[in-house]
Parts: structure tokens; C-alpha cells; sequence
């Protein structure tokens, strides 16, 4: 609901702002995000489409050449792989290649719908795949009210922005201001201030790391959370500073581990040395195996780490 | 040519040789507020809705006074203010950007046209499909222009397609579709009116089909790559097509109507000449964007 707030007001404030996607008018596919909007703003502006992901992604980033700034939705990030033109050879590319003459507002909203035995087309969470591409900004609510902030963000930019949001996190209840505010892309924030091990994480991946910070109080453990929020770009300044305080780090990333974001951020800190000169332990990692997602339950626990393998991986670390 | 062959110009250029009758006579059906979108040879669709002739040559050279700055080159080309929102060289790739531009419009109530143009090549591409099913499910004001120069880089469409009938697909659609000579330019104004003012009156969308031909290879002159000659297309097959040229074809109705004098034609040539060079050098003598500025335009600030 916090980002149907979100949607509903800048729908209001700004008459260029328009919903379109595949499903915006059923709960089935985008939950409870799209309630009341086609009610209130009518057809013209919450728009249902045919299956189509790519001619719609492209109508969307078309739309935001020509002015507008839409919001494109992908109610499973998994179909969006259609529309890899639109979103990576165009509107990622557009402001360069015009020699800044053109710009594409467009939010690029894609959900991740994993687990439940949904199987390798239905959980994928491909958000490293868009950070690698210049011209495009990422960002991961983890909490309701990052949810609206960075919806609005993503809204106001006059860039190109994939707002990832996961299912997982639909169930969460937490404090929505009713005013319209926004949280600055780019911009991490500490969920728990710590002094022994940073542990960095983004979108479900912080609710499984403050469970695990929890469980490490009892250990005599005192973790540090950040939440990332931004994947792209990067709060470099926030990590730089929490690993030179901590000395330790772990990253908890909900992607798969080659090529990933637990490598950049890695591969970031590593390149500014700083740092570094104080590191206690080895770094560790802790992502998806670079298997494709599975369907059986069994397999799923085996697939998906969780707070208990955050907790023991920091835990081997002290 | 001059240039290309001299290595003065770098980028890959796609000349329209051959086929000015169609962005002529579409563009001159548009207001200046309608949008159009092309594709990697779109020189023509540029200068016809109004772009500079200077900016074009200068982007063309990878300068900083270039049209997109140098970041763009020959293949993206744009003037947002004139309605030329952006060309680029992936097949189809605009077709879906020009249905979102009019989509912006419809939304806007703005009463724009928007123009898609894209060759016989792109009819391979699944987006143009969706493209015309999603203009036609919500009666968007856009024309989608195939102009088919009977071949998709080195392939002649007809081994491309099973039917000589691109005309034809928007009909499931229930698009109005249209095929018409494209080197006869008051036959493509002729049918560009009627598309437009459909558009106008919201009875969009609209399909039409230019036959036309390319006199010139896929890429630069003559497709000569190296020393190569990569142009495979029979020399009578060209020969027969360079006799259709289209701008000739317009002189020479100028003439024999009497609508134009010689000395008229004549004046007009040189004039567009003395523009060309003028564009050349201006370009020659414009400054490279900076090293320094690399990153610039990444993202808009």
C-alpha cells in the first residue's frame, strides 16, 4: 500500500505521470500496489496491456521521450527479459547518444516473485544485470517506507530508473508518513549501528540480516546492517566508512554469486585500499549458488540462504 | 562521398540515396509539433522534418557542434524542438518509442502525429507486431512507414518473407494499409496527407508501404569494406532502379509541366550545394567534444 500512496499522489501532482503494464487493474498480478487508481484516474492514465512486454516497455520509455513520465510495471521480473531493447539499447543509452537532447523519465518497476515453488521463470532476481549498464539507476525498498520514498524518487528523476521490489516483502507492515517525501537516490542508510562485523545487504536480504543481527546479540556480536537501497549507483562514502570502523565484512546478496553485486561492492572497497589496512578477517559472501532457482520446497531451503547461514558465516568470523 | 572515402569520416554512414522521395513527401504532410523516429539511415527523415543541414554533417564528422554532440554519430541523429525525437540503428527499435510518443500525445490531448519509420528489414522483428496490435487496441495517432528497399542489409526480402505482401500486416490488425510507389513524391505526400489527417481526427493508426530501392550499398558508398565490394545486389537490378531515382523523377515533371524553369531547378541546385559544402566546412572546422568531458551526459544531472 505504501507504494500505491506513492503512485496516487504523484499521480495527482503530476498530470505527465501514468500507470501501464501488464495487470495494473488485477491484485492477482501486482497486488494491492494498483488498488483504486483506475478508478480514480481512468483508462487514459492506468493502463492495462496485452502481453507484451517489449512494445510496451518501449511505448513507456517512448512516452517519456515525448514528456511523460510513466511507470512501467512488471508484475514478474522474469517476463521482463523481453524487453531487454527498450530498457538497455534505449532508454539507458538515450541521454548519451542525444548529446543530452533527449531524456527518458521512465520508472521501470519489475517484482520479484520467488519461492513456493515457482521454479527458475518465476523467482529471478536479475538486478545486477541492469546495474552493469550506464545510463540506468537501480533501487531495492526494503521497507515499507523506503518502499514510497523511492518510488517518488524514481518518479521525480529525469533518468531512467529499475525500482525492484520483492514479494517477499509484501507482507511487511511499517511506519508511511501521508506526506509526499522521497529518499535520495544513491544514498545507503544504516538499519543497526554496530562496531564488530558491516554486514551489507539490499531489499529481503535486510530483513533476513537484522533477524541475523539479532541472533548474534546473543553471541556477544555487535553487526552493523546497511541497506544498500541503491544498487546503482553505489553508497561508496557509507561502506568505505562502516568497514574502516568494523574492520569486517559480509555481504548478504539475494543474486546469484558470479559476476554479482556482492562481487562490485567487494571488488569497490578492495580498489579504494583504505579501508582495508585494518581488516580483521577474511570477507566473506553470501548469495544465491549460481544454480538456476528450484521447485521443490527441500531444494528451495537449500537454494535460498536465510538469517541462520548469515548468523553462523559471521559467527565463523569472530 | 568525398569524405568517407578520405577517412575525414569515420562512422558508419547509411546513405538514403535513393529514397528522398519518401521523407520528403511524408514530412511535408507534418506539422512541425508531430513527432517521427527512424532508424540507422535517416539522414533524409532528419533534414526533411527540419533539422540543420551544419548540425547533421557535424555529427556525421564526431564533432562537439554535431546535432547530438559527437555522442551520437550518424546513426543517432535528433532535434527534439523540430519533433525529431531520436534515430538508431537497432532494427525496430524505434517503432515501439514512436507508439509511446503517441500515446504521450493522446494522453496530452495535443492532437500530434507521430511518424515511425522503419524498413522492410524490421518486418522480421516481433515488436513491430506488437507494436501495431497495442496503436490499435487504444487508437494512437501514429504512422507506421515501411519503406522497402527490397533488402534487409545484404538479404533480399523476398527470402526473408514467404510473400511479397508487407503491405499487408496490418490488416489483422484492423490498421488501414496502404502500398504506394516511395519514389514518386507527390504520390507519397498524396497518401501521407490522407494518413495524417486520419491520425488528426483520431482514426489512427495507419500503415503504409513505399516500394522504393537503395542506390547506394548498405553502409557507406558502395558496402566497400576494406578493399571488399560487399554490395552482391545485380548490377541491371540497380542500373534498372537508378532510372526510377526519384529526385530526378520530380525534375523532370517540373519541367515538362512548366512548373519549374531550368535556370530555376538550376539556381535551387546550386544553392543546396553552396549549404552542403558550407555544412562540410563548418563541420571540418569544428572542434572534437573534449577527452575530458567522456562521461559527460550519462545521466542527466
Amino acid at each position: 500500500m505504501a507504494i500505491n500512496e506513492a503512485l496516487r499522489q504523484m499521480m495527482l501532482l503530476d498530470k505527465s505521470v501514468f500507470l501501464i503494464g501488464q495487470g495494473v487493474k488485477s491484485p492477482w498480478y501486482v497486488g494491492n500496489t494498483a488498488k483504486g487508481l483506475l478508478e480514480d484516474f481512468g483508462p487514459e492514465r492506468v493502463i492495462d496491456t496485452p502481453v507484451s512486454e517489449n512494445a510496451v516497455t518501449g511505448a513507456a520509455v517512448g512516452a517519456a521521450i515525448a514528456g511523460m513520465r510513466p511507470i512501467v510495471v512488471h508484475p514478474r521480473m522474469d517476463f521482463m527479459m523481453y524487453a531487454l531493447d527498450p530498457i538497455i539499447n534505449e532508454a539507458a543509452n538515450w541521454h548519451y547518444m542525444s548529446g543530452g537532447r533527449g531524456s527518458v523519465p521512465v520508472v521501470i518497476w519489475a517484482i520479484i516473485n520467488r519461492g513456493s515453488e515457482q521454479a527458475a521463470q518465476h523467482s529471478q532476481a536479475l538486478y545486477a544485470l541492469f546495474a552493469h549498464i550506464p545510463g540506468l539507476k537501480v533501487v531495492m525498498p526494503s521497507t515499507p517506507y523506503d518502499a514510497k520514498g523511492l518510488m517518488i524518487s524514481a518518479i521525480r528523476d529525469d533518468n531512467p530508473v529499475v525500482y525492484i521490489d520483492d514479494r517477499w516483502l509484501y507482507t511487511l507492515e511499517g511506519e508511511v508518513p501521508e506526506k509526499v517525501y522521497s529518499i535520495p537516490i544513491g544514498k545507503g542508510i544504516i538499519r543497526k549501528r554496530g562496531k564488530d562485523v558491516s554486514l551489507v545487504a539490499t531489499s529481503y536480504m535486510v530483513v533476513e540480516s537484522m533477524k541475523a543481527s539479532e541472533d548474534l546479540k546473543k553471541d556477544g556480536i555487535d553487526v552493523e546492517v546497511i541497506d544498500l537501497r541503491s544498487i546503482k549507483p553505489l553508497d561508496k562514502k557509507l561502506l568505505f566508512e562502516s568497514v574502516r570502523k568494523t574492520g569486517r565484512l559480509v555481504i548478504a546478496d539475494g543474486g546469484w554469486k558470479s559476476c554479482g553485486l556482492s562481487a562490485e561492492i567487494l571488488a569497490t572497497i578492495s580498489e579504494s585500499g583504505n579501508p582495508f589496512k585494518n581488516i580483521k578477517a577474511p570477507i566473506r559472501r553470501i548469495a544465491l549458488p549460481d544454480t538456476p532457482a528450484p521447485a521443490s520446497s527441500n531444494l528451495e531451503k537449500a537454494y535460498y540462504p536465510d538469517h541462520r547461514k548469515i548468523a553462523s558465516t559471521i559467527r565463523d568470523l569472530m | 562521398m568525398e569524405p568517407i572515402i578520405k577517412g575525414e569520416v569515420r562512422c558508419p554512414v547509411h546513405l538514403y540515396s535513393g529514397e528522398e522521395a519518401i521523407a520528403t513527401g511524408v514530412c511535408a504532410a507534418l506539422a512541425k509539433k508531430d513527432y517521427i523516429f527512424g532508424t540507422h539511415r535517416s539522414h533524409g527523415h532528419y533534414l526533411a522534418k527540419g533539422g540543420d543541414m551544419r548540425e547533421l554533417i557535424a555529427e556525421i564528422y564526431g564533432k562537439q557542434t554535431g546535432c547530438s554532440r559527437g555522442r551520437g554519430g550518424s546513426m543517432h541523429i535528433c532535434d527534439p524542438e523540430k519533433g525529431i525525437l531520436g534515430t538508431v540503428p537497432i532494427v525496430a527499435g524505434t517503432i515501439s518509442l514512436a507508439v509511446g510518443s503517441a500515446l504521450a500525445s493522446k494522453i496530452r490531448k495535443e492532437k500530434r502525429v507521430s511518424v515511425s519509420f522503419f524498413g522492410d528489414g524490421a518486418t522480421g522483428e516481433g515488436v513491430l507486431y506488437e507494436s501495431l496490435n497495442f496503436a490499435a487496441l487504444r487508437k494512437l495517432p501514429i504512422i507506421f512507414v515501411c519503406e522497402n528497399n527490397l533488402y534487409s542489409t545484404h538479404m533480399p526480402i523476398r527470402e526473408c518473407r514467404p510473400k511479397n505482401n508487407i503491405f499487408e500486416i496490418g490488416s489483422p490488425f484492423c490498421i488501414p494499409s496502404y502500398r504506394v510507389t516511395g519514389n514518386d513524391v507527390l504520390k507519397v505526400y498524396e497518401v501521407a496527407r490522407k494518413a495524417v489527417d486520419m491520425c488528426r481526427k483520431g482514426q489512427g493508426p495507419v500503415f503504409i508501404e513505399f516500394m522504393t530501392y537503395r542506390l547506394r550499398g548498405h553502409v557507406g558508398p558502395d558496402d566497400s569494406i576494406q578493399g571488399t565490394r560487399t554490395d552482391i545486389r545485380p548490377q541491371e537490378e540497380i542500373a534498372k532502379w537508378r532510372k526510377k531515382d526519384p529526385t530526378r523523377n520530380f525534375e523532370r515533371y517540373l519541367l515538362r509541366d512548366k512548373i519549374f524553369k531550368r535556370e530555376n531547378l538550376e539556381a535551387i541546385k546550386k544553392e543546396i550545394r553552396r549549404k552542403v559544402n558550407e555544412a562540410h566546412i563548418f563541420a571540418k572546422k569544428s572542434p572534437y567534444p573534449k577527452k575530458g568531458e567522456l562521461r559527460k551526459y550519462v545521466f542527466k544531472e
